[in-house]
């Protein structure tokens, strides 16, 4: 039983703002893990098995998009529900840039920060055949310019530059490796200011 | 006692005459329920038609009781269809209706559809079989393809009205299907388009456009160019309600002026919406034209909140805005202030997966126009933070509400104030505001919100529920107290076989109920099914048939509703409707 009420918990959506553990205590006397198999004889399967399907088979499965990379946090991946939030497809696909076809969690939307901007966004990589394409992108995105890029200074005579966080965790300037290398190596990217970008042009 | 009887001899033509004024269905549905006589001459004389439930009747008894419709609406699949809770190919498909009425109403000229499945061929059984066909309307509709609309341009003379919203079209003909309504045509009165991927052809949209002087209604797609949009739009300026396409393109200054000189040329628009992709720098083109607006959809549109604050300023006279939380405390701050007539406010998320909260909205926002929009009657509300406080003030502020939908993204969050649930938020919500007619819940959730709703949700028609409750009780609060209630969907919520049981009288006033990840058991699905002949019990389980499990084993989901059709004949294999008493199965 033991072992089952420690499955059960790991399945259980997350409860509460981030970090407050008392709804947790709460709700398991409220007993909203009603549905406890308790009351089920049937060897086939309980209804959190069948839920547990659900979640597995949710159409927008993006387990490992956000919280693996998300060095602000230790929020563990959350696991999204069907149908929630109750957002119709027309309106979930019309919120990315383009509308493209719904690829699986494999990291193809990063997000991308900027210093001083309020919020973050995120993108597609998908979406863009080519660099120039995508800083075109970023830079509408967030209202800055890139300058001239060149192998030897990086971007150079620009207010901002491109970077991304590699699959080893390495800030990389955008533009150095063939493009798709870099759509199948980015985790991340960031806008830096045109100073902090000397830095890394020099290497 | 004495019976008084009175004979009234008005002849027929009269009643008819005044039928005529009578075009709500369902003052018509009473009116046929005074008398046999009446019944006879109201159904000869039935225009219109709406059936909520494409499988609460069948075609042939539509046509029997009404031989003289003009117009008909269907509606198809479930509510929940929208979020993906039910399975492709469940049903709603609309062919037996479309054969049927090809033959018995040579005369009719409206079809509206909403989540109902479709083909071309269908599409093309309307344009030949209805001589005098003037609208067409899919809402969030699927099968058919531009090949479908192709058909319907060729040949409907008398179209008026051609709208798919949010539809999925397959898009095959590269936008050729508009070039297919004839020089001759000129009748359109409204085009929406709005759903479709592809281009479709400017120049045949452009021509189509200035031969139609009645047109007041064009929602674009996205693949339209701003840098078109004014050539276009000069073609039709009387036009009453625009949606835009793409809204950014490279930023050059006589673009601007165009576009701001195009917009302004259309002094009868009201209602504008599309704006995807938007470029902050082209909005100002609108700002001559916002004290006119009464209607405004953002809800595509990536704009900051200073920008919205703006624009919406600038709008007066504003009866709805629906836009993404973008908008943040502050743009609702300015929109309670600056928009006194407000009817309708919708705030969609802008990134519901992610985990943190990208923008500055909470429910702040929402009291605010609680306090400064003294007409505000819909809401729906997405956020991720909520208080009972906040949810009493709404209440108390605003009365008149009859739509709240209020949907805190992370499912079961408390009262993130006291970490109460939110029980007597919700609670004041359907205590205050007697003519609610549309709940949504969300947050953490005990029996006694449903306790409430039972006890003051008296008017209530329509409730959706979500990860909320504790146990049976929860459901049979809303099943025994909410008299008007006609659509319940549920899911994952701890409800069980009792209240159902209990309360299968119930079910039969109201058009349907869906409950998915519950804990119905399919042997309380059986009884049901048997003891109720005028319900259908639709169990949906994509495991394989309920009888290889258990009789208390739940089932996924199930849908009940009433109906005098009988069991439905075109079930894919994961349903299965329980049989009533009449042909039980043997094991």
């Amino acid at each position: 039983m033991g072992s089952y009420e420690t499955e059960l918990k790991a399945t259980e959506l997350r409860l509460g703002l981030p970090g407050s553990d008392e709804p947790q205590e709460k709700r398991s006397c409220s007993g909203s893990v009603v549905r406890s198999s308790n009351k089920r004889s049937s060897p086939e399967s309980s209804v959190e098995e069948s839920r547990c399907k659900t979640n597995v088979n949710s159409d927008v499965s993006d387990i490992t998009t956000t919280s693996d990379h998300d060095q602000d946090t230790v929020q563990p991946a959350k696991v999204q529900v069907v149908g929630w939030p109750p957002i119709r497809s027309f309106r979930k696909n019309s919120l990315q840039q383009k509308k493209v076809e719904q690829v699986d969690g494999n990291g193809m939307y990063v997000k991308v920060s900027m210093a001083g901007a309020p919020y973050l966004r995120k993108i597609d990589l998908k979406v863009y055949k080519s660099y120039p394409e995508l800083l075109m992108a970023l830079q509408n995105l967030f209202k800055c310019t890139f300058g001239e890029y060149s192998e030897r200074e990086g971007y150079n005579g620009s207010e901002y530059a491109p970077t991304y966080e590699d699959k080893d965790g390495d800030w990389m300037l955008v533009g150095d490796v063939p493009w798709n290398m870099f759509v199948s190596s980015c985790k991340r990217l960031r806008i830096i200011k045109g100073s902090e970008a000397k830095g890394l042009g020099c290497l | 006692m004495q019976k008084m009887s009175y004979t009234f001899s008005f002849p027929e033509e009269v009643l008819e005459h005044v039928f005529s004024f009578i075009e709500g269905e369902r003052d018509r549905n009473a009116i046929s329920l005074v008398c046999k006589s009446w019944y006879e001459i109201e159904r000869w004389c039935r225009r219109k038609v709406f059936v909520g439930n494409c499988y609460a009747v069948s075609p042939v008894m539509v046509i029997k009781r009404f031989p003289e419709v003009r117009s008909i609406a269907l509606k198809g699949k479930p509510h929940f269809a929208d979020f993906n809770l039910v399975p492709e190919g469940w049903g709603g498909y609309v062919c037996p209706w479309i054969a049927a009425m090809a033959c018995a109403f040579p005369w009719l000229e409206e079809i509206r559809l909403k989540r109902m499945v479709i083909t071309d061929d269908s599409l093309e059984l309307i344009a030949k079989s209805f001589k005098n066909f003037k609208v067409l309307v899919l809402t969030s509709c699927e099968g058919f393809t531009t090949d479908g609309l192709a058909a319907i341009a060729a040949n409907c003379r008398n179209l008026k009205e051609l709208d798919l919203q949010e539809s999925e079209v397959d898009d095959l003909s590269s936008g050729h299907w508009l070039s297919h309504f004839p020089d001759s045509y000129t009748s359109l009165v409204s085009l929406n388009i709005s759903c479709l991927g592809n281009e479709v052809s400017l120049s045949a949209l452009e021509r189509l456009l200035g031969r139609c002087p009645n047109l007041q209604t064009l929602r674009l797609n996205r693949a339209v160019p701003l840098d078109r949009l004014p050539n276009l739009l000069s073609r039709c300026p009387q036009l009453v309600e625009l949606g835009t396409g793409v809204y950014s393109t490279e930023m050059r200054p006589e673009v601007f002026s165009n576009l701001e000189a195009a917009f302004s040329g259309c002094k009868q628009l009201k209602s504008l919406s599309g704006f995807w992709d938007v470029l902050p720098s082209y909005l100002p083109a609108v700002y001559p034209i916002c004290s006119r607006l009464t209607s405004l959809n953002l809800s595509y549109a990536i704009i900051q909140s200073s920008d919205l604050i703006k624009l919406i300023s600038q709008c007066p006279n504003l009866l709805r805005l629906w836009v993404l939380d973008y908008i943040e405390d502050a743009g609702l701050y300015t929109l309670a202030a600056s928009c006194k007539d407000l009817r309708e406010l919708r705030v969609f998320p802008s990134d519901p997966f992610g985990l943190e909260p990208n923008v500055a909205l909470t429910e702040k926002g929402l009291v605010s126009v609680s306090e400064g929009c003294p007409k505000l009657q819909s809401v729906l509300y997405f956020c991720r933070q909520m208080s009972n406080a906040a949810l009493h003030t709404i209440a108390r502020n605003r009365p008149n509400l009859t739509r709240f939908r209020l949907c805190i993204i992370e499912p079961r969050t408390p009262d993130y104030l006291t970490l109460d649930p939110l029980d007597s938020g919700f609670g004041a919500i359907v205590e205050h505001c007697k003519d609610l007619q549309r709940l949504s819940l969300s947050g953490l959730l005990t029996d006694r919100v449903f306790e409430y709703i039972g006890t003051y949700g008296k008017k209530l028609e329509m409730l959706s529920v979500a990860f909320a409750g504790d146990s049976d009780l929860g459901l049979h609060h809303v099943l025994s107290g909410c008299d008007n209630l006609r659509k319940l969907e549920i899911r994952d919520c701890p409800f069980g076989d009792k209240p159902l049981l209990a309360n299968a009288a119930k079910l039969e006033t109201m058009r349907s109920l869906w409950m998915s990840t519950c804990s119905v058991s399919y042997g309380a699905c059986k009884r049901l099914g048997q003891k109720m002949p005028r319900l259908n019990v639709e169990v949906i389980d994509e495991r394989g048939p309920p009888d290889s499990r258990p009789d208390n084993c739940p089932v996924e989901k199930l849908y009940i509703y009433r109906t005098i059709a009988g069991p439905r004949l075109d079930m894919p294999g994961f349903v299965w409707t329980m049989e009533d008493d009449s042909s039980l199965r043997i094991e």
